[in-house]
C-alpha cells in the first residue's frame, strides 16, 4: 500500500492533468464565447439605444444671448447702447466656502449685508455650475484690486459682460424707459427658450414696449460637456441674430431745451409733430437715472426712488392725470359752433360771475369784474370763463361729453408705449356708472372750463391739440420712427396710422377757433402775448390754470399765502405754424402758478428751438 | 567595423528564438505579452487624457515587471517548489501585518508602507498560492487524497479569508480560483467538484451573512444597476454606454467621448476595457479577447508540455487564472458580474498587478525553457 503511494506513475499522472487542461481550455472558449456574444448585444443590437444615451450625456445646448438693439434719437444720437463693463462672477462648484469668499471679496468690494443676501439667495436658487453675478459694471479700480486679489479667490472670475446703458442718464428715463434683471413675473411672459442666457429685460417705455424688436433671436450652440456639464469643445453653432435699432421720434435736443425749460416744476411736457403723430419731446419730472435699475438696483436707492413724495418713477406724461383746465375751452368753443349753439359773432355778458336761474351759487369768472361783453374770439384770447359757463349750459354734458370723445379725452391716445392712463371726460353714465349719483347742471358749467371731474393725461392733451392743428386729422402718437435690422443700411419706417378725419359740418369753424389760439398769442390782450413776439409764423396757443386747491365763495387766490404744493397748476398748449402746423406741444407745469406766466415760455423755447430761431431776448 | 557585423550576422544564424531561449525566455509568449502590452499603451493613452506622465510612468513600471519576469524566468521550477512553503509563509505574515499595520486607501486596507515602496501582500499570494498547492499536491501521486485535498482547501482558504478582510472581494475570489483551478487540475472526482459546487450554492447566504454593506450593494446594483443610477449603478451604466455607442468599428482611437467627457470612471484602471470598445467597436475587442485566448492558450500549452506534475499544475493555473482575470474584468465591465474591483490583465494602469502578472509568465518560461536541461 505504502509503496504504491509513493510510486508515481509519471505517464497517467500526466494525461490526467493534459485532459483537465484540454478541458480548461475548452471552457474559457466558452466563457469567452458568451463574453463575445454579450458584446455583439451591447455594441451590435443595442448599439443605437446606447449611441443616444451616449450623444444625450455629451452633447449639451449652450444659449448665445443675442445682442440688444439701440436706440437712437430722430438725429442719429444714441440714447441706449450696450457697453462692455466687466462683472464679477462666480461658478459656486469651484468655490470651497463660499461664505467666507463673499465675505472677503466683500471686504474688498464694499458689499452691503443686504446684497450679500440677495447674492446668497441667487446661488441657491442656480444650479452648481452656472455662472452667478456677484457685482456688475465694476470700475477699472475694482477690476484692479480683484486682479491683485485674485489668487485668493478660486472660481471667482472678472467676466467682461455687454450692458445697457443709458447715455443721457435721466433726460429719457421715462420715454426710453431701462432695462432690469428678469424678474419671476416677466418669466411668466416670455419665451423661455428665446432669453436663456438674456440677464435684462425692458421694464418701461420704448424698452419694454418693443421688447420684443430689441430683444433679437437667442443662437445657440451645441457643445460637448464634461460630466460636471463644463464645456469642452464646441460641436456646431447657429449665431444669436441681434435685436433691430430703433430710431425714435425724439429729438434729443428739443427733449434738453423741454425739460431745462421746466426747471425745477415737476410736470410734463409731450411735443408731437402733428403731420405724422411724431412724439418729438416727452419730459416727465422729476425723474432718474434709468442706469441704476440695468444691474439691479439697490435696495436702499429704490426705497428712495419709490417712497419719494415727489414720485419720480410716475411717468407724468402718460399717466400723469390733470384737469385741463382753460386748454379745454378751444374743444368746447368747437363744439359750441358745430353743434350750433353759439357762432362766431354770438356775445355774451361778463360781470365777473355766472349763476344758474333759480340758484345763487356764483361761478366766478378769474376776472373779478369781467370782461364785459365778450364773443367765443375774446373769450379765447382772454380765457373768459363766463361765456363759457354760458357755452357750456347751453350745451348741456351730454352733447359736450360725446363732442369732447371726437378729440380723444377720456381715452387712451394708442401710443406705442406702455401703461398710458384713460384720464377722465365726466358724463352722466360715469357719474351714474361710478359715483351712483345724479348729474348736477352746475358741474356742467364747471366741466366747460376744464374742472371738475375732467382729468386730462398731458398726452392726450398733445394729442387733442395736433388733431385739432390739423383741422381734424387724428394721427395716433409714435414713439418709434423707424427700425433697422442689423447688417442692413436701410430703415424700415414704421408705419403711420391715420384715423378719419373728423366729421365737420363747417370747415369754417376751425379756423374760426384757431384764429382764437393765434389771438391768446399774438392778440393785444392774449393771455401768452408776451411769447409771440419775434416770429416768422404765427402760433395758436391756449393757456390753462388748474385748480388744485378749492377756493370758497368769497376767497381769493393768493400764491404767496398758499403752501407751493396747493398753488394751480399752470398749462399750455400750442401749435406752429397756425397756418400748416408741424410742432404741437401741451405743457403741464404742477404747481406753476399761471398758465401764461409758467408754461407758455417753455413752449417758446421750444418752438425757438424746433424751428431754430434765435432766442428772443 | 566588420568584425562588428559578422557577430550580428552570428546572431541572427542562431535565430532570434535560439538567442531568447538561451535567457530562458520563451519567443511566442513574449511575442503576445509585447502585444497586449503595446495595445494596453495604446488605450491607456486615450483614456487618461493623453497625458504622456502616465505613460512614461506605466512604461516604467512595465520595465520593472519584466525585469521580475526575466529573473523569474531563470530560476528552476525545482527552485521555486522548494521556496514555495517560505514564500507563502511569508505572504500570510505580511497579510496579517496588513490587517494590523496597513494603509487605507479607498475605504479598503490594502497597503503596506515599506517606506521606499507601497506593497500589496495579496500580490504577493497570488503567485504564492497556487505554487504551493502545486508543489504540495505533486508530492503524492495524482489524483489527491481526500485528506490532502482539504489540506490544499486549506492552504486556499486561509489567505483568501484574510485579503476578503481587508475588504478586497475580488482579489480574494481571485486568488482562491488560482488555488481551486491547481485542484481541478490535479484530477480530482467530478463528483466532489460537483459535491463542492453544490455547497458554495447552498453558503451563499452565509456569504451574503459576511458580506460588507459596501459588497451587498456591489452585488444588488448588479443586479439592478438602474435602481441607483447615480450611485452605485453609475459605474455600470456608463460603462455600458461607452461599450454600446462604439458599435462595430467604434470612434476610432482618441475619438472615445465618453471616456474623454469623464463619463466613464476608472476609465485608466479597472474600466479600462470600455475605453477600448468605445473606441475600437466589437472587432476591436474581439481581436483583443482573441489575443488573450492565444496567449493563454500559449500557456495551456506549455504546461502540457511540462515534464512534472508540479510544472503542469502550476503552469496551467497560472495561464487559466490569466484568462480568469480577463473573464472577470470584462464580465464586470460589460455588465455580465457584479463590479469587483479587478483590472483587465496587462492593459489597465497600475503597478503591483502588471508585476505580479509578468512573474506569473516569468514563471511559465522558466518551466517551458528548463525543460531539455532535465531530460537531454
Amino acid at each position: 500500500m505504502a509503496l504504491r503511494l509513493t510510486l508515481t506513475d509519471h505517464f497517467r499522472e500526466s494525461r490526467l492533468v493534459n485532459d483537465r487542461l484540454i478541458f480548461a481550455a475548452l471552457f474559457a472558449v466558452i466563457l469567452f464565447t458568451i463574453v463575445m456574444v454579450r458584446l455583439v448585444v451591447l455594441q451590435v443590437m443595442e448599439y443605437e439605444h446606447f449611441d443616444s444615451l451616449s450623444a444625450k450625456n455629451r452633447v449639451d445646448i449652450e444659449a448665445l444671448p443675442p445682442q440688444r438693439g439701440l436706440i437712437f434719437d430722430r438725429n442719429g444720437v444714441v440714447l441706449a447702447e450696450n457697453i462692455p463693463t466687466f462683472s464679477l462672477e462666480m461658478i459656486p462648484e469651484q468655490v470651497t466656502d463660499i461664505d467666507s469668499t463673499l465675505h472677503n471679496i466683500a471686504e474688498l468690494l464694499a458689499i452691503t449685508e443686504e446684497d450679500m443676501d440677495d447674492i446668497k439667495q441667487h446661488i441657491k436658487k442656480q444650479r452648481r455650475f452656472n455662472r452667478v453675478v456677484i457685482r456688475q459694471r465694476l470700475t477699472e479700480k475694482e477690476v484692479a484690486i480683484l486682479s491683485v486679489n485674485r489668487h485668493r479667490f478660486a472660481g471667482v472670475d472678472v467676466v467682461g459682460r455687454l450692458i445697457r446703458y443709458y447715455p443721457h442718464g435721466s433726460l429719457f428715463s421715462h420715454a426710453v424707459g431701462y432695462v432690469g434683471r428678469i424678474n419671476e413675473r416677466d418669466q411668466k411672459k416670455i419665451d423661455a427658450l428665446n432669453y436663456k442666457g438674456t440677464l435684462q429685460i425692458g421694464k418701461t417705455g420704448v424698452e419694454k414696449r418693443y421688447e420684443d424688436i430689441l430683444h433679437g433671436t437667442v443662437g445657440h450652440q451645441k457643445v460637448e460637456t464634461n460630466v460636471q456639464g463644463r464645456v469642452v469643445r464646441e460641436l456646431e453653432s447657429v449665431a444669436s441674430q441681434a435685436g433691430d435699432d430703433l430710431f425714435l421720434h425724439l429729438d434729443i435736443n428739443l427733449q434738453r431745451v423741454a425739460a431745462t425749460a421746466l426747471g425745477d416744476y415737476n410736470g410734463a411736457i409731450v411735443a408731437l409733430d402733428p403731420r405724422t403723430g411724431g412724439l418729438l419731446a416727452m419730459v416727465s419730472k422729476p425723474d432718474f437715472d434709468p442706469n441704476e435699475f440695468v444691474t439691479g438696483i439697490s435696495r436702499k436707492n429704490y426705497a428712495v426712488l419709490r417712497d419719494s413724495l415727489e414720485r419720480p418713477l410716475f411717468d407724468r406724461a402718460l399717466r400723469g392725470h390733470y384737469p385741463p383746465g382753460s386748454t379745454l375751452k378751444p374743444f368746447v368753443a368747437l363744439a359750441g359752433l358745430e353743434l350750433g349753439v353759439v357762432d362766431e359773432h354770438s356775445k355774451t355778458f361778463d360781470p365777473g360771475w355766472y349763476s344758474l336761474s333759480g340758484q345763487d351759487h356764483r361761478y366766478r369768472c378769474w376776472k373779478k369784474h369781467g370782461h364785459g361783453h365778450v364773443d367765443l374770439k375774446t373769450s379765447i384770447a382772454q380765457s373768459c370763463d363766463v361765456y363759457f359757463y354760458d357755452l357750456a349750459h347751453a350745451l348741456g354734458i351730454d352733447r359736450m361729453h360725446n363732442f369732447l370723445d371726437l378729440f380723444g379725452f377720456g381715452q387712451r391716445t394708442g401710443i406705442d408705449l406702455p401703461s398710458e392712463s384713460k384720464g377722465l371726460s365726466p358724463s352722466r353714465q360715469w357719474k351714474r356708472d361710478n359715483r351712483n349719483q345724479a348729474w348736477y347742471p352746475g358741474e356742467t358749467l364747471i366741466s366747460g372750463i376744464g374742472q371738475g371731474f375732467n382729468q386730462t393725461t398731458p398726452i392726450q392733451l398733445a394729442q387733442a391739440t395736433a388733431t385739432l392743428a390739423m383741422r381734424g386729422v387724428n394721427k395716433p402718437p409714435q414713439a418709434v420712427r423707424a427700425r433697422r435690422h442689423v447688417g442692413q443700411d436701410d430703415m424700415q419706417l414704421q408705419s403711420v396710422l391715420t384715423a378719419d378725419s373728423l366729421p365737420m359740418v363747417d370747415s369754417k369753424n376751425w379756423e374760426i377757433v384757431i384764429d382764437s389760439m393765434i389771438e391768446v398769442v399774438h392778440g393785444q390782450r392774449g393771455t401768452a402775448r408776451h411769447i409771440g413776439k419775434n416770429l416768422p409764423f404765427k402760433v395758436a396757443g391756449k393757456t390753462g390754470t388748474a385748480q388744485v386747491f378749492g377756493i370758497k365763495q368769497d376767497e381769493k387766490y393768493d400764491a404767496d399765502t398758499l403752501a407751493k404744493k396747493l398753488h394751480d397748476h399752470a398749462l399750455f398748449i400750442a401749435f406752429a405754424p397756425a397756418e400748416k402746423p408741424e410742432f404741437v406741444v401741451a405743457i403741464v407745469v404742477e404747481n406753476g402758478g399761471s398758465g401764461s406766466k409758467t408754461a407758455a415760455p417753455i413752449a417758446r423755447k421750444m418752438i425757438e428751438q424746433y424751428f431754430g430761431i434765435a432766442a428772443d431776448e | 567595423m566588420s568584425s562588428l557585423l559578422n557577430e550580428r550576422q552570428q546572431t541572427h544564424s542562431f535565430g532570434l528564438s535560439g538567442v531568447l531561449s538561451r535567457v530562458h525566455l520563451d519567443a511566442l509568449l513574449l511575442l503576445g505579452l509585447v502585444v497586449l502590452l503595446a495595445v494596453g499603451l495604446m488605450v491607456l493613452y486615450s483614456a487618461g487624457g493623453q497625458d504622456s506622465g502616465l505613460i512614461i510612468r506605466q512604461l516604467i513600471r512595465m520595465g520593472t515587471a519584466f525585469v521580475v519576469l526575466l529573473l523569474l524566468a531563470q530560476i528552476h521550477p525545482d527552485r521555486m517548489r522548494d521556496g514555495a512553503y517560505w514564500l507563502y509563509g511569508l505572504g500570510l505574515i505580511l497579510l496579517v501585518a496588513v490587517l494590523v499595520f496597513g494603509h487605507e486607501g479607498k475605504g479598503a486596507q490594502r497597503w503596506l508602507d515599506l517606506g521606499f515602496f507601497r506593497f500589496q501582500p495579496s500580490e504577493l499570494m497570488k503567485l504564492a498560492v497556487p505554487l504551493l498547492v502545486a508543489s504540495f499536491l505533486a508530492e503524492r501521486p495524482l489524483p489527491p487524497t481526500a485528506w490532502r485535498l482539504i489540506i490544499g482547501l486549506m492552504i486556499i482558504v486561509l489567505p483568501s479569508l484574510l485579503i476578503a478582510k481587508q475588504p478586497d472581494l475580488g482579489t480574494s475570489l481571485l486568488i482562491a480560483s488560482s488555488g481551486l483551478i491547481v485542484l481541478f487540475l490535479s484530477g480530482i472526482r467530478w463528483r466532489i467538484i460537483l459535491g463542492f459546487i453544490t455547497l458554495c450554492a447552498s453558503a451563499l447566504p452565509v456569504l451574503w451573512y459576511v458580506m460588507h454593506a459596501y459588497q451587498r450593494q456591489r452585488v444588488l446594483t448588479f443586479l439592478n444597476p438602474e435602481s441607483d443610477p447615480l450611485g452605485s449603478g453609475y459605474h455600470i451604466i456608463q460603462s455600458k454606454i461607452a461599450i454600446g455607442s462604439g458599435g462595430l468599428f467604434g470612434r476610432g482611437w482618441l475619438e472615445g467621448t465618453q471616456s474623454h467627457l469623464e463619463f466613464l470612471p476608472e476609465r485608466s484602471t479597472d474600466f479600462i476595457f470600455a475605453v477600448l470598445a468605445e473606441e475600437f467597436g466589437l472587432v476591436g475587442v474581439g481581436l483583443l479577447l482573441f489575443w488573450y485566448l492565444l496567449v493563454a492558450g500559449r500557456g495551456l500549452f506549455i504546461a502540457s508540455q511540462a515534464q512534472t506534475s508540479f510544472a503542469r499544475l502550476l503552469a496551467g493555473s497560472i495561464s487559466a487564472t490569466f484568462l480568469v482575470y480577463v473573464f472577470v474584468n470584462v464580465g464586470m465591465v460589460t455588465g455580465l458580474l457584479p463590479v469587483v474591483g479587478v483590472p483587465l490583465p496587462l492593459v489597465s494602469y497600475g503597478g503591483t498587478s502588471m508585476v505580479t502578472l509578468l512573474a506569473g509568465f516569468g514563471i511559465l518560461m522558466s518551466i517551458h525553457t528548463h525543460r531539455r536541461m532535465m531530460s537531454p
